[in-house]
Formats: C-alpha cells, sequence, structure tokens
C-alpha cells in the first residue's frame, strides 16, 4: 500500500538503479528496431535533413534528434517499435496513421470576447506553421490532409475579458484532421479553452504563438464519448518574457494521445505545464511532452497527475526536458504523479531530462506511481471519517492539485463535477 | 460521565527483526473531567499506546483490551473509534494534499455527529475557535496541514479537538516542538475544550514544560512499555527534578546495564 515506485533526482544526485529495462538514468534506450536501421536512408542521418531540430551529429537518443517534417513521406510507417509510439496500441488509432484522413473534422464553435479575432482559413495562410512542426507521422498525417484551420488572434496589449471558449464536437468516426492557430499578440493576455466533446477520430495540430510578453493559458479539455480516438499535437512557441500556461485534462475517449511542447525562442520566458489524466477500464490515455530549453534564462514547471482503475486502464506520461548548451541559468522542474485505485490498471511514467549545460539555477525530475497512501486515510479516518468518503476524498484531493491552477471557475466546477462522476463509478 | 479504560494491553509491531513488543501490559482508567500525563523517556511505548487507542494499522494488540463505556474499542474501526468520541492529537499531523481545511473539518464534523453542520454557526465557529487558537483566517484555503509549520500544525490539531469535541482526547506530544508562546495557545485551547466538562484528557508528554499550563490529575510513568510509577500532580514536579534515570533500576536488566554503562562513560 505504499510506492510502488518512487524516483526522485537531482543534478548532483547518485545515479538510481534503473527501474526499467531499456532506461538508464539519460533516459529510454533506442528501441533495437531504430538502432539498427539508423544506417538505413531513410532513418538516421539521412532523415534529419529534414530536420528541424537537432540536425547532423545529434544522437538519435537526444530529444533534439527527432525528425520534424511537414511531409507525410518523411516519415515511415508506424511499427509501434518507434521510441515515441511503444506504448500506444496502434490498433486503436483507427487509421490515423495509416489512412488519408478525409473524414469530416469535428465542428469548431468559438464564443470568444469581443476584442479577440476568430477567423477560418484555408493552408495557405500565413500562420500555418508558424509555431509548430509536426514531430510525428500522425501529426503530419493531419497536416497533410486540413482543409481548414480556425485561427485565433489576441490582439496585442489586449487583456482577452473573459476566456475564449472553443468547442470541438466530433462528426463520427471517419478519420479526419483539425488544425487550430492560436496567436497571443505582443503583451496580451488571455485564457483559451479548447473543449473536445463527442464522438471522433481526429488527429489535431494546435499551434500556440506566445509572443513577446504575453500572457497566454491554454487548456484542453478532452471529454470525449467512450468510442472517440484522438491524437493532439499542442506545440508551443514562446517570445521573449512570454508567459505560458498548458494544461491538458484527458477523461473520456477510447485513446487518447496529446503531446504538448513550448520552445523558447527568446530568454525570460516561462512555461508552465500541468495535466489531470483519469482512465477508467480499457482506457488508453498518452500524453508525451516537450520542453525545449534552446534559449539563456527560462523556468518551467511540469506537474501531470492521473487516477487509473479498473482492467486494462493504461496511462502512459513521458516528459522530455531539455536543456542545451545555449540555455544557461535554466530553472526546471518535471513530475508526474500516478495513483491507482484498483488492480489491473497500468501506469508508464518517463520523467526525461537532458542537460548540455552545467550553468543552470536548476534542473529535477520525479515521477511516483502508487497505491493510496495509508497515512492519508488514516490521518482522516481518525477524525471519523470512513473510508469510503477518505478515499474518495484523497482522490479529489490528489486531482484537485491541477484543477485548482485552472482558475476558471466555471471549468474549475466542470472538472470537480467530471472526477465526481468518475470516482462514483469506481466500486472499492 | 464516560470512561475509557485500558486494561493489561500488549501491543507489538512488526520490523525487519521480526516482532518486537512494545507495550507490555499497560492498565490505566480515565473518566470523563480528568487529566491523565503520561510522561517517560523516549521509545518507552507512549506514543505507541496513543496510536493503539486510535487504532493505527501498525500496531497489533496481542492482548488485553480497550472499552469506551464498556463498548469494545479495539472491534471499531479508525473512524468508528473517533465517532464513538475519541481523539487523536498526532505528533506528526499529515499532510493531505488538494483537500482543504474547510471541506475537511465540515466532512469530519458531519462524520462524527452523524449530520452537517448547520452552516451559518459552523462558519462562526470555526472563525472563532482559530482566532483564539492564533490561526490566520486563509487556513481554511489551504490545504490540510500543507506547508504548515510544526507549531502551526500543532495548533491545528487543537482547533479539531475543539471543534468536535470529543469525549475523550488523547495528546501526543503536542507539545514537542512548539515554541513557549505556541504552547501557551494550544493548552488554553486544552483547558477550553476540558472546561466544558464532557472531556477526559490522556497527555503524552516527554518534559513537564506543558504540565505548568495543563494541570493533570493523575501522572502515569512509562518505562519500557510499562507503568512504573502512578501518582498525583507532584509526581510531575519531581520528575522535572530527578528526570527518568532513576527508573532504570526497577526496570529490566537491560536498562539497567544501559544505565550503569551511562555511568561509566
Amino acid at each position: 500500500m505504499t510506492d510502488i515506485t518512487t524516483e526522485k533526482a537531482r543534478i548532483g544526485a547518485p545515479s538510481a538503479q534503473p527501474f526499467i529495462n531499456g532506461f538508464t538514468e539519460e533516459g529510454e534506450s533506442l528501441s533495437p528496431l531504430n538502432a539498427a536501421e539508423s544506417k538505413s536512408p531513410l532513418a538516421g542521418e539521412a532523415v534529419k535533413r529534414h530536420s528541424h531540430g537537432g540536425g547532423v551529429g545529434v544522437p538519435d537518443s537526444s530529444r533534439a534528434g527527432r525528425l520534424t517534417s511537414y511531409k507525410l513521406a518523411d516519415f515511415k510507417p508506424l511499427t509501434g517499435m518507434e521510441e515515441d509510439w511503444r506504448f500506444t496500441p496502434l490498433k486503436r488509432l483507427r487509421g490515423l496513421h495509416t489512412e488519408v484522413l478525409n473524414g469530416a473534422a469535428p465542428s469548431v464553435s468559438v464564443t470568444a470576447p469581443d476584442n479577440v479575432i476568430v477567423e477560418t482559413v484555408g493552408r495557405d495562410d500565413r500562420r500555418i506553421g508558424s509555431a509548430a512542426i509536426p514531430e510525428d507521422r500522425v501529426s503530419a498525417n493531419a497536416w497533410e490532409n486540413f482543409t481548414e484551420a480556425t485561427v485565433i488572434t489576441v490582439p496585442a496589449e489586449v487583456q482577452a475579458d473573459g476566456e475564449v471558449s472553443v468547442l470541438l464536437t466530433g462528426q463520427g468516426t471517419a478519420a479526419s484532421a483539425q488544425h487550430v492557430v492560436i496567436v497571443a499578440e505582443k503583451f496580451s493576455k488571455s485564457v483559451v479553452v479548447l473543449d473536445h466533446q463527442g464522438t471522433a477520430v481526429v488527429s489535431e495540430n494546435i499551434e500556440i504563438l506566445v509572443e513577446d510578453g504575453a500572457q497566454l493559458t491554454v487548456i484542453s479539455l478532452q471529454e470525449w464519448n467512450d468510442d472517440a480516438v484522438h491524437a493532439s499535437s499542442q506545440q508551443a512557441k514562446l517570445g521573449r518574457d512570454a508567459k505560458f500556461k498548458h494544461i491538458v485534462v484527458s477523461l473520456g475517449g477510447d485513446l487518447v494521445r496529446v503531446t504538448p511542447s513550448a520552445r523558447f525562442t527568446a530568454p525570460g520566458a516561462e512555461a508552465e505545464l500541468f495535466g489531470l489524466y483519469f482512465a477508467d477500464a480499457g482506457q488508453h490515455l498518452e500524453q508525451r511532452l516537450f520542453v525545449d530549453h534552446a534559449v539563456a534564462n527560462c523556468k518551467s514547471n511540469v506537474l501531470y497527475k492521473g487516477a487509473l482503475q479498473g482492467r486494462n486502464a493504461h496511462t502512459v506520461w513521458v516528459g522530455d526536458v531539455l536543456i542545451r548548451k545555449e540555455a544557461e541559468g535554466t530553472d526546471t522542474y518535471e513530475a508526474n504523479r500516478n495513483l491507482v485505485l484498483t488492480d489491473g490498471a497500468r501506469a508508464d511514467s518517463v520523467p526525461n531530462l537532458e542537460i548540455e549545460t552545467g550553468l543552470i539555477a536548476g534542473a529535477g525530475h520525479a515521477s511516483a506511481t502508487g497505491r493510496f497512501d495509508d497515512q492519508h486515510l488514516f490521518y482522516l479516518m481518525a477524525r471519523g471519517i470512513p473510508e469510503e468518503v477518505a478515499r474518495r476524498l484523497v482522490v479529489r484531493g490528489f486531482l484537485n492539485e491541477i484543477i485548482q491552477k485552472i482558475k476558471v471557475p466555471a471549468i474549475e466546477e466542470r472538472l470537480t463535477a467530471a472526477v465526481e462522476r468518475e470516482l462514483a463509478a469506481t466500486n472499492h | 460521565m464516560s470512561t475509557l479504560e485500558i486494561k493489561d494491553l500488549h501491543v507489538s509491531i512488526d520490523t525487519e527483526q521480526g516482532t518486537k513488543e512494545i507495550l507490555k501490559g499497560v492498565s490505566l482508567t480515565i473518566r470523563t473531567g480528568e487529566t491523565h500525563a503520561i510522561m517517560g523517556p523516549n521509545g518507552s511505548g507512549k506514543s505507541t499506546l496513543a496510536s493503539t487507542i486510535a487504532g493505527h494499522p501498525r500496531y497489533n494488540v496481542t492482548s488485553g483490551t480497550i472499552t469506551l463505556d464498556g463498548e469494545d474499542v479495539l472491534a471499531m474501526s479508525v473512524d468508528e473509534r473517533a465517532r464513538a468520541g475519541m481523539f487523536l492529537a498526532m505528533q506528526y499531523p499529515v499532510e493531505v494534499p488538494g483537500v482543504s481545511m474547510t471541506n475537511f473539518l465540515r466532512t469530519a464534523k458531519t462524520a462524527i455527529d452523524g449530520e452537517a453542520p448547520k452552516l451559518r454557526t459552523w462558519t462562526k465557529d470555526v472563525k472563532a475557535a482559530m482566532a483564539q487558537l492564533r490561526i490566520d483566517a486563509d487556513f481554511t484555503q489551504r490545504n490540510v496541514n500543507e506547508g504548515f509549520s510544526g507549531g502551526e500544525k500543532k495548533r491545528v490539531e487543537i482547533l479539531q479537538l475543539e471543534l468536535f469535541k470529543p469525549k475523550f482526547a488523547i495528546l501526543d506530544e503536542t507539545d514537542s516542538g512548539l515554541d513557549v508562546d505556541a504552547l501557551k495557545v494550544v493548552s488554553e485551547g486544552v483547558n477550553r475544550a476540558h472546561a466544558e466538562g464532557n472531556m477526559g484528557t490522556l497527555l503524552i508528554t516527554h518534559y513537564t514544560r506543558i504540565l505548568r499550563y495543563i494541570k493533570p490529575d493523575f501522572v502515569h510513568v512509562f518505562v519500557d512499555g510499562q507503568v512504573v510509577e502512578e501518582g498525583g500532580p507532584e509526581l510531575a514536579d519531581r520528575l522535572e527534578e530527578e528526570g527518568y534515570d532513576r527508573y532504570a533500576t526497577g526496570a529490566g536488566a537491560a536498562t539497567i546495564a544501559a544505565a550503569d554503562a551511562a555511568a561509566q562513560a
């Protein structure tokens, strides 16, 4: 009843024993397939010609070495052996990685304050590609197939009064592509909520541009129906002194895979990446994030918390934080916590920290996956609270830490109610 | 008028080296209105007694009984014990992330009383009790014990004592780690709860300092899992002057050996 695995490391701490095969303190080891093929024409150095990442000479094991391209053809068909797909059940992707994504995309309905500009644009709009470039085949497939994009612009120095609410409603199970661009112009301040509902099989690219001095919060809610399949690449590019808060909440859907990233392009910026997920029997909820400290004096803080219940509930959290040689003065911390409520559930958690300079303010990572903390239970029960109620209080409390960070009362209430529903479904 | 009766209690814990007996036959009777101080050196089993009464799963009762007005306490779950009127002010209160104090206090009060407290009077009661214990009003919005200092945690334990109005309060080294001001505040809280006349108190402490503020009716000295001496408040004064050393001679051979070793050192 105590923690199953606990790992905590700070720079300079003695190296821990490897907990999981294939992992070292340096991070994930390459899958044998990638390693074997790294000299073939379609992988390794040849592939990196397309890359806007590390380029030639950066080892494949580095996050900087990952292939990025707008062209689907540059990505090999998936086998499931790829490092970034090895936890994902490809059979359940329902064609997002193999088919032409020409199904009806989820409908987009935006409610925004008057001073926010909402447009629907074609593929040739200049803002397409301003903040993101696909990092995997599913994302590239969506990029190649989307027909129109929604662009939300918070003009310079505008303080949006109330949140921008983007309701994305699934239109069925035909594999589809979606594209949204969010531009927070200089010194603007805003909150954008991406609210995913209904049934969809969709690969989505969300581009987020946070210009100099802008403050932007993006909340992505996945409250899909049980049969939805959703892959979402949410890439943010941060300007000087920008403040970006990103919150992922995944509750519904058969398979949800969110890959958020924050790239620092100028000093002084801050990124906070939070996440909450609650997987029920059979659900696969995956989150892989990337924080790219490419410049000096930026700050990042990552916290994802998940609860799992029921047979074959599966969650995956992979947190890649890269501190490049140039990124002196970086301050970063990432943590993932999972609470396993029943037998038969599985939580994978992989914090990766790559550090290429020692001249930083701080860097750390932590991951813990466990059952209920007996001490919490005892304390609450010693105050007369029955075990059942105490358990709920603890889970609610555990997840509340993320909900409290949202700061949009209506959404906080809605999520609290949603967590309540998830808890009610538990039969302890 | 209630009675908490502990009879010939033996308690052990499982350690890596095997089972270890900590309480070796403890008997104690506490009635409403009485304050009993349990004093003793570190490792004598004082805190084990407190945790066992509360029902902490780490402690195994191997023999003996605990009854509350004749009801078998040992047969009750942890929460049932609390609802039956027992309250343990913990030595190391646990931080419960994400659960706000407001929510926690109301949930516990509802569980103990069997009905939700009336919102208006309850909020007022909480505020008043907090003010008396000099706890900042914003603590209600904070998570249970999270980021509280040692002294703040102890004051919050006493806040609960005052709000939940138990029949028996067990204070497990509530005084440890408190400065004099905090000690006074905490003691006043205990005395207020006691003055209502419906509570018996078991005060577990290593030091005599808190007994200047909370006057015990009885003092029991614990050594090596047993009560080795009992008396009135004057016993506490004597302990203050002499310490626990003299009990070493009356205890087991190991203790005597240890005392001898200490004497030679």
